[in-house]
């Protein structure tokens, strides 16, 4: 089941609130998105706890209701 | 996440299998076929890479594609092991290999000759 593009959006900016976010749709198909991140929260973590806290905010929609999700996480420089 | 014991017998099988070999890819398909882009990706990385490593098929079974997805609090498959610890899904191999970093982790770590 995809998601809409504003949903996902908004989920993120929910769980990011202070974060830089932009979100594509890769395929057009609502399923396969990329997201690249700027947030304070991802400082000092390696990248798996930084994709795992993006995971957490998605609150189990990743590996069901979405599909795909690249993702680009960082700390603003 | 590395506990030996744990009350879920496929989280005692991954731990085991992923203690036992130095470099374990969790994926869709085989290493020779995989049946996953972001899959055949990693597979593809580790190959130019030169490194062995031991595929595990997750859809051969539901459980292990679940038990695998709750073991490493990770919600995606491919999943990449190196001594036991959980490096990353497709997005962190990639980006660990375009930074040339993978080569040098895989070399510090012992499994790529340097």
């Amino acid at each position: 089941m995809p998601i809409a593009q504003p949903d996902l959006e908004a989920i993120l900016r929910e769980g990011f609130p202070d974060a830089e976010i932009k979100v594509d749709d890769l395929a057009g198909d609502g399923d396969h998105y990329r997201a690249k991140i700027v947030s304070p929260a991802f400082k000092g973590l390696p990248r798996v706890r930084q994709h795992q806290l993006v995971y957490a905010a998605l609150k189990g929609r990743m590996g069901g209701e979405l599909h795909a999700l690249a993702l680009e996480t960082s700390a603003p420089a | 996440m590395t506990e030996t014991a744990t009350a879920n017998p496929l989280h005692d099988w991954i731990a085991n299998a992923v203690q036992e070999h130095p470099v374990v890819l969790f994926m869709k398909g085989v290493p020779e076929q995989p049946q996953c882009g972001f899959s055949a990706q990693v597979v593809q990385i580790l190959d130019h890479l030169g490194t062995d490593f031991v595929g595990v098929n997750v859809l051969q079974n539901d459980q292990l594609r679940e038990g695998v997805k709750t073991f490493s609090d990770w919600p995606t498959i491919p999943q990449l092991y190196v001594k036991g610890e959980f490096v990353g899904g497709c997005d962190i191999v990639r980006e660990m290999f375009q930074a040339g970093e993978l080569k040098t982790f895989l070399e510090e770590q012992g499994v790529l000759a340097a």
